[in-house]
């Protein structure tokens, strides 16, 4: 059976990412700079700006799923209150925290702990579970929790939207300086939000390397690769990254190689990962040589709306633009064009039992695009970080049998 | 003269059709799955040649099927029980057709095109409360055999209603109704009306619809109440419950003549 391949860029992410995380720790640990708190598509912008380094715990989250870690840190929160219905991510991290555990300590040598923050900072554009998780922090620890509370089923953005999240973001940075000292500066913001923009426009191309047949590039590829991403977005760092990985995937082009040897089918991926079963998956997928070319999950960190030079406008925009917190003409559309761009046969939908806003299955999206535009799809019920949730065998007969019909 | 079997391991039965050149079922067997796949492969393999009175030598493809469709050590191929199931049902039914499968763990429901093509299917999802398992367990708590069932739901004057999505719960509301002095009878259909109920839920069951899987295999009466429910009737093919197998066996069959035509 052929091998998962690897890019040699994988190599420096772990570097990357090791970086990042003794980076914060040593902040942690000296007091120097403060640590800031943000949800993943939140305005990590802003608190970079103003002097923080930042901790993003839906990816301290989605370790744990990835090393199976969360099954047995959920029941703490759950036994505190935390129903095993609402956000896996969330009753994952803190469960752990509850037991005393973080895979960080396992993966870097001397990080004992997940750092504890001088301010946390959310926006619900997701949900509003990273509220209630982030406000679960601020309670044990008495640290200061601000947050955007953004729209939903949104249609078209417009002035009265990024009026309304512009706002609340200055309000927010003036919040953060009472409460911290931390000051915004504004030349800081700008090339920020440059840096953005850039690791942005760079992390879109490397995804669009899937529209190549064969792809060289899979969805399980992307959640990997997504980390600078959602961890260093704003920084130099990121973009050299996606400088590197997208010049190295570039060459894959050139010399014709396939991430799935054989690519037979070619499969968008609506929905959260399954973290705890990538590895498995991307190995099934791999013997069905069928390319998971792409996906709403990877492509959310795409911000193309920032504008270094209306920073405050377009952070609102591009906060506001995301898929998540669109009506469902919106997403139909926009699986419409991710259907020109990546040319793929069919449409997987994980129903992910505790994350509903990133679960488009529930009302009959699927079966509204399957009609139109006769993509066929089917949806394969699990969970983001809760494997109790994943029945594996049922899951993959289902995805064989996806498979099978696409055969013909 | 050149044979083809089918085995469909499904999580309560083991099944095996052997069918000929042409697709005529010469012989077909069923029995408990129990814990050990590869050795009820082995037996229901055996089962079926000696029915048959065929040798091994004479079997030209062999295709699983079924949740223990990997355990089968000596198949040439293997397949999805949604394929073999729609491949099953094209054999009785080749026109468009929905197909609902009630297998013991699994319930399915599948569209068939015009050919027999699959456009599309949907499964229940991870809960087993419909199926199969569902009803073996409310016999079990109700010490009823499964043989009964179906007379007694034909028989029943009256019908409850389970609201309940869980197994578990399903049965402590049941315990309920018999601790009530509820008939048993009137239990049982309500159990059926249950199963027919999710079925319905799961998928548009548009045009001709055809019931397959032992659930129907052994209790007609549920092919009946799911027209009731559609407002026109169902169809059953002959032996559903082994309907999986003889898609198996047939697919083995089209596999040898797509070679022998290239």
């Amino acid at each position: 059976m052929a091998d998962i391949k690897k890019l040699e860029t994988a190599k420096l992410m772990k570097k990357v990412m090791a970086d990042h995380f003794y980076e914060i720790d040593a902040a942690f640990k000296s007091g120097e700079p403060k640590v800031a708190w943000c949800t993943s598509v939140g305005p990590a912008e802003l608190l970079r700006a103003m002097g923080f380094v930042v901790y993003f715990p839906e990816n301290h989250a989605a370790i744990l799923g990835a090393s199976r870690a969360a099954n047995d840190c959920i029941p703490a929160a759950n036994a505190i209150g935390y129903s095993p219905e609402i956000c896996s991510y969330l009753t994952s991290d803190v469960g752990a925290y509850l037991k005393g555990f973080t895979p960080l300590a396992k993966i870097y040598d001397g990080i004992e702990t997940i750092p504890k923050p001088d301010v946390l900072v959310y926006n619900t554009n997701q949900c509003r579970d990273v509220k209630d998780w982030f406000e679960w922090y601020a309670r044990e620890w008495n640290v200061p929790c601000f947050g955007i509370e953004s729209f939903v089923n949104v249609g078209d953005v417009t002035k009265y939207h990024v009026d309304s999240i512009a706002g609340q973001m200055r309000k927010l940075a003036a919040e953060i300086t009472a409460a911290t000292g931390n000051k915004m500066d504004e030349d800081l913001l700008k090339e920020t939000v440059r840096l953005s923009r850039r690791c942005s426009d760079l992390w879109k191309d490397v995804l669009e390397m899937a529209a190549n047949k064969p792809s060289p590039l899979t969805f399980f590829d992307g959640t990997i690769h997504m980390g600078p991403a959602v961890c260093l977005r704003g920084t130099q760092v990121a973009v050299d990254y996606y400088e590197t990985l997208l010049k190295e995937l570039r060459g894959w082009v050139d010399e014709g190689v396939a991430a799935v040897a054989g690519e037979r089918h070619r499969i968008y991926w609506e929905g959260m990962p399954i973290w705890g079963k990538l590895r498995e998956n991307a190995k099934l997928f791999l013997e069905l040589k069928t390319c998971l070319v792409a996906s709403t999950y990877c492509n959310s960190w795409i911000f193309s709306a920032l504008d270094p030079d209306d920073p405050w406008n377009s952070m609102a925009r591009a906060y506001t633009e995301l898929f998540i917190v669109r009506d469902d003409d919106y997403k139909e559309d926009y699986y419409r064009r991710m259907l020109d761009i990546f040319g793929f046969d069919g449409i997987i939908f994980h129903d992910a039992k505790t994350c509903p806003n990133n679960s488009n299955c529930r009302y009959g999206l699927p079966q509204r695009f399957s009609k139109e535009t006769g993509i066929p799809f089917i949806t394969i019920d699990g969970d983001l970080n809760d494997l109790r949730c994943y029945s594996e065998e049922q899951a993959i007969t289902k995805i064989e049998a996806f498979i099978e019909q696409l055969d013909g | 003269m050149n044979y083809f079997v089918g085995i469909d391991i499904g999580s309560t039965t083991a099944k095996a059709v052997v069918v000929d050149h042409e697709g005529a079922i010469l012989a077909q067997t069923v029995r408990r799955s129990g814990y050990d796949f590869a050795v009820v492969a082995r037996d229901v393999f055996s089962a079926v040649l000696q029915q048959a009175k065929i040798q091994r030598v004479s079997v030209m493809g062999i295709v699983s099927t079924g949740y223990g469709r990997r355990n089968v050590d000596f198949t040439d191929q293997q397949r999805t029980e949604i394929f073999c199931h729609a491949r099953g049902v094209h054999h009785y039914f080749p026109e468009p057709v929905t197909v609902v499968d009630i297998g013991g763990q699994d319930n399915k429901v599948i569209h068939l095109g015009p050919g027999g093509e699959r456009l599309g299917f949907t499964m229940n999802r991870k809960c087993a409360a419909g199926t199969g398992a569902f009803i073996e367990e409310i016999a079990y708590r109700l010490d009823l055999p499964l043989n009964d069932l179906n007379r007694m739901a034909e028989e029943a004057e009256s019908e409850v209603t389970i609201g309940s999505f869980c197994t578990v719960f399903s049965c402590t509301e049941i315990l309920g109704m018999a601790r009530r002095g509820i008939p048993v009878a009137d239990i049982i259909k309500g159990v059926f009306r249950s199963v027919v109920k999710r079925v319905a839920e799961m998928d548009s069951l548009d045009g001709k619809v055809v019931m397959t899987g032992g659930v129907v295999d052994h209790n007609p009466v549920v092919a009946q109440m799911l027209g009731e429910a559609l407002g026109r009737s169902v169809e059953t093919p002959p032996h559903p419950q082994a309907i999986g197998a003889l898609g198996a066996a047939l697919i083995a069959r089209d596999m040898q003549e797509e070679i022998k035509s290239k």
